[in-house]
């Protein structure tokens, strides 16, 4: 499709631009006490693009500016899930940032280039998408200039980041070397036509998978992880943990239903075996790695934001596991668990960054007796993080045995049994703070006051997470839409 | 809406109403409590009334009773399908009994006083749903949510060591359950509806053993599913290398919540097996049965055995519980006609025995503050209804003719004898060990002379007692006649005995 005719399938992004664009002038006209309304505007712009990211459900799945990109629904979807979040990372937002509109601005530049990267369809695309979310991450995550940790975070953010984007179009380059091609699509038949050397499609694959498994947060490419979650203010440390991972997964999904397999019906299958390198078993056990390594890690530490990242490491290792089979299957199991994710993170987060406040102290320690102390606060609080273990009748439960799930029905036993039990060695951090909750009681039992704005945005993120437990066929409809994949 | 749910949801609503009282008013809060675990012992005992003994459940819609089936997520196949056979019928009635029971021996209670009715009553749901789903997903969400509530009961309301008892409930607890998930997915993908050709989780279907895919029928994964299977209900009996987390949580939860534990819980693990793993799996569970049975004679010789060296009360009681769950593993792994029966009247027999012996515990804990078994003696001169209670309870336990657990042992090894001499023998020697810990029991605390620092200690109250004597009535009323009873299971277990090959 030419670039003009494009511009119709390209609605959100082009309104998101100019919304962008508004708001840094309108920056410029408002007075110091009055910069929280760029605040508001960014998330009222947000809001507006989500409904118009609904309305792109109903165009035919199609290329768009010759190939750069694709808008199918599955991108849709990633969209959504994008767009929603940061809404609701600029409502966290909004009691604590008050001043400074560049970080809305910056917010909503990086959301930009999360849609970019739902449907990316090319590798200098990928590129250029991830570096643009890339440097925004950067800046929002040393946000806080006079704080050690976060600027520490921040440098590291960027080193990490700048080698494993250069490993990864150094594959890239390789990849074009082989095909000549760098539409994802034309790759792909390039390849089919032409099975590539082995030993050279193998360190492509590597040198690719660690510019993406970095975005992921997938072992051994997690290193930055803690401490740009530590470091960072901590609303930008719960929009890190959820929108530019699914960002991250929609380019890692593209790139396997394009360059390692195939849809075509006993293709797929004949495509993977083409390599001696069994690349599920590659996969899978990363896969494991990534979440035993999050979860064991996780058992040990103080710092809940510490243990925060790590635990995002484990989760990403549980949507890793479900990629393996490399079916409609899985992936619709880890678009659901996606949408499940942003609600228990985001929750648990939520209480997080307003406790913290409160109590001055990032340490686990400091929650001591919470649950008499704000009790609908802890409740929720636990409810989060018995989601986040995987324990009915809570939305992550779903999640989970979706996952679980899609790997069972590959017949992937082994791999499901470790991941099940790396669920009970989760069980054990998040219940210890449950433990400092409600186990454990203060000398001075006083009560914290929680304002009823913290108490919306609590119940907002707790019915979705009760809920969708209970009752999710709705979800699993959306996401079965949401896979008429372009490739 | 049926009346099987009533029993099952009531208390679930009854928690969100405990919810809504005000924290200072607890009074009300244990009232409101009593009553809704009233409801469903009610309509639990109206549906015994109604209940057809002739009809057999186990693998047929057909002849469950009180069933309500309906889609509940359609995309995925998992129904709301629950209903009640011979098999199930008489735990679900326990339940009720002891939950009510359980809250008016929650009385003292005074700490957090709306959470812990509201974890219970929720608890209660989770015990309830276990008892009467038959889809296996619907069973594993209720399995599950039984652990959040007793996580809490323990860990806040409980001992000294709650936080690690409570923590160690859990993960043991959490461990069995996943590996339950993985079998119920393996199930899942390779069960069909015999009707719409698609998955299912509906367990009936998977009783069918022309529904399983070729893959399901091979020897070797059958073996592997029943093992992950048996695990995660060996962790809930707890069976002999499993059984390490039961003395911990027994002995620092809460009086009412030992109750439970011991009363309910661990029968869960007995019913998963009658109920999922023998009828899915009848070819395995013959091959393994002389497995079964020899772990179920570890658990009465080394139950007994550890018993008989402890110096708490409570933790002798608990390892009890081990002792007598196992002639329930020996009975069922007979699939005799006397073994199988034997073993669930035995569940139902412990159950109550064993509540009565917790509450006794916890009625002595709350006067003299300490369970050691050596700082008692001669209280019988001062609590003389107690110690005659107190003597009733642990008579029960140890098997005396008249009371329910001779009846159960002794069809257990009726059942046994003719199958498993030697281990038969070895068991029946796990009586003489079990009488022998006991009667010293009862004679260092209720015996002798009058340990003086106990010169003023007050007699069981009548709350106490009314915890006590309904037990202690039906113990009595069942050991005589245990007909009505054995007339529940009838149908179902000998349709059960049928299935296995």
């Amino acid at each position: 499709m030419d670039n003009l005719s494009s511009l119709s399938y390209f609605v959100p992004e082009l309104f998101l631009s100019a919304a962008i664009l508004i708001i840094i002038i309108v920056d410029l006209l408002l007075k110091e006490e009055r910069k929280i309304w760029t605040g508001f505007l960014s998330a009222a712009a947000l809001i507006i693009s989500t409904f118009l990211i609904f309305q792109q459900y109903r165009l035919s799945a199609s290329e768009i500016f010759h190939g750069m990109l694709v808008v199918d629904s599955m991108a849709v979807l990633i969209k959504l899930i994008i767009a929603v979040s940061t809404t609701v990372i600029i409502l966290f937002s909004l009691p604590f940032i008050k001043t400074k509109s560049e970080y809305y601005m910056l917010l909503l530049i990086t959301t930009l280039g999360m849609f970019l990267m739902a449907g990316v369809n090319d590798i200098l695309m990928i590129i250029l998408a991830m570096e643009l979310v890339g440097l925004m991450s950067y800046v929002l995550a040393g946000f806080t200039k006079r704080n050690l940790l976060s600027n520490e975070g921040s440098l590291k953010y960027i080193l990490y980041a700048a080698t494993s984007t250069g490993v990864m179009a150094f594959g890239f380059s390789y990849l074009y070397g082989m095909t000549g091609q760098t539409n994802l699509f034309k790759i792909q038949q390039a390849l089919l036509a032409n099975p590539p050397q082995q030993a050279a499609f193998f360190i492509v694959m590597i040198l690719i998978l660690a510019g993406l498994g970095y975005k992921i947060a997938m072992v051994p490419f997690h290193f930055w992880l803690p401490d740009v979650y530590e470091g960072a203010p901590t609303p930008i440390t719960a929009f890190l943990s959820v929108g530019p991972k699914a960002a991250g997964i929609a380019v890692l999904i593209r790139f396997f239903t394009t360059v390692v397999s195939h849809s075509a019906p006993g293709a797929a299958l004949s495509f993977l075996q083409n390599l001696q390198v069994h690349i599920p078993m590659l996969l899978a056990v990363l896969a494991v790695l990534t979440m035993t390594l999050g979860n064991v890690v996780a058992l040990r530490q103080t710092n809940i934001k510490r243990l925060m990242a790590y635990s995002s490491i484990a989760h990403a290792g549980y949507m890793i596991m479900a990629m393996v089979v490399f079916n409609a299957q899985g992936y619709q199991a880890i678009l659901f668990y996606l949408i499940v994710y942003l609600f228990m993170n985001f929750g648990a987060f939520w209480v997080i960054i307003i406790m913290t406040q409160k109590l001055g102290s990032e340490e686990i320690d400091a929650f001591k007796g919470l649950g008499y102390r704000a009790p609908y606060t802890a409740v929720s609080m636990a409810i989060f993080l018995f989601s986040l273990t995987g324990l009915p009748p809570l939305a992550g439960f779903i999640g989970k045995f979706y996952l679980f799930s899609a790997v069972v029905k590959a017949d992937w036993y082994v791999l499901a049994l470790l991941g099940v039990l790396n669920s009970v060695i989760s069980l054990y951090y998040y219940a210890n703070i449950v433990r400092e909750m409600f186990l454990r009681t203060t000398e001075t039992q006083v009560d914290i006051p929680v304002s009823l704005y913290d108490k919306v945005l609590l119940t907002l993120m707790l019915v979705p997470t009760v809920l969708f437990g209970i009752y999710w066929n709705p979800v699993l409809r959306l996401t079965e839409i949401s896979f008429n994949i372009l490739r | 809406m049926g009346l099987l749910s009533l029993v099952t949801f009531i208390p679930v609503f009854g928690a969100l109403i405990v919810l809504l009282i005000p924290r200072q008013n607890e009074k009300a809060v244990k009232i409101v409590s009593a009553v809704i675990t009233f409801i469903p012992f009610v309509l639990a005992t109206y549906m015994w009334g109604q209940f057809n003994y002739t009809m057999s459940g186990i693998n047929n819609e057909a002849q469950f009773q009180f069933v309500q089936h309906f889609k509940w997520i359609p995309a995925y196949n998992i129904e709301y399908f629950i209903g009640v056979d011979g098999l199930s019928f008489p735990m679900v009635w326990l339940t009720t009994l002891l939950s009510f029971l359980a809250i008016i021996a929650s009385w003292n209670i005074n700490k957090a006083v709306k959470g812990y009715f509201a974890l219970f009553l929720l608890l209660e749901t989770g015990m309830l749903g276990v008892f009467v789903s038959l889809d296996f997903f619907l069973f594993y969400i209720f399995w599950e949510v039984m652990l959040l509530p007793m996580y809490f009961l323990i860990g806040i309301w409980g001992g000294p060591r709650r936080e690690y008892a409570a923590i160690k409930f859990f993960l043991y607890t959490l461990l069995g359950s996943v590996l339950m998930l993985i079998v119920m997915l393996a199930l899942y993908f390779n069960v069909k509806d015999p009707v719409t050709g698609g998955h299912t989780f509906n367990m009936l279907h998977m009783m069918n053993q022309s529904n399983h895919s070729g893959w399901l029928l091979g020897v070797d994964v059958r073996l592997w599913l029943y093992i992950l299977l048996f695990i995660g209900f060996a962790i809930k009996v707890p069976i002999f290398p499993f059984h390490t987390w039961l003395p911990d949580a027994h002995v620092e939860a809460p009086t009412a919540i030992s109750v439970i534990l011991a009363g309910i819980l661990l029968k869960m693990g007995t019913y998963g097996l009658f109920r999922i793993s023998y009828p899915i799996f009848p070819d395995v569970a013959v091959k393994t049965s002389y497995m079964l049975a020899v772990l179920g004679v570890i658990n009465i010789l080394y139950g007994a055995f550890v018993a008989m060296a402890q110096k708490d009360l409570k933790k002798m009681v608990a390892y009890s519980s081990v002792s007598h769950m196992g002639f329930v593993l020996l009975g069922m792994s007979t699939f005799t006609d006397a073994g199988m029966n034997g073993a669930l009247f035995q569940m139902f027999s412990h159950g109550m025995i064993t509540a009565m012996l917790f509450l006794l515990v916890g009625v002595i804990y709350d006067r003299a503050h300490h369970r050691e078994i050596a700082g008692f003696g001669g209280l019988a001169v001062k609590m003389p209804i107690f110690a005659g209670v107190a003597t009733l309870a642990f008579f029960a336990a140890l098997g005396l003719p008249g009371m329910t657990g001779f009846i159960a042992e002794v069809m257990v090894f009726i059942g046994t004898f003719s199958v498993y001499r030697t281990l038969t023998i070895l068991a029946v020697l796990g009586i003489i060990v079990t009488a022998s810990y006991i009667l010293w029991t009862v004679q260092r605390v209720f015996l002798g002379k009058l340990n003086p620092k106990y010169e003023n200690i007050s007699e069981i109250s009548g709350r106490e007692l009314f915890t006590l004597v309904p037990l202690g009535i039906l113990v009595i009323l069942f050991g005589i006649y245990p007909i009505p009873i054995l007339n529940l299971f009838r149908a179902s277990m000998t349709h059960l005995i049928n299935l296995i090959p």
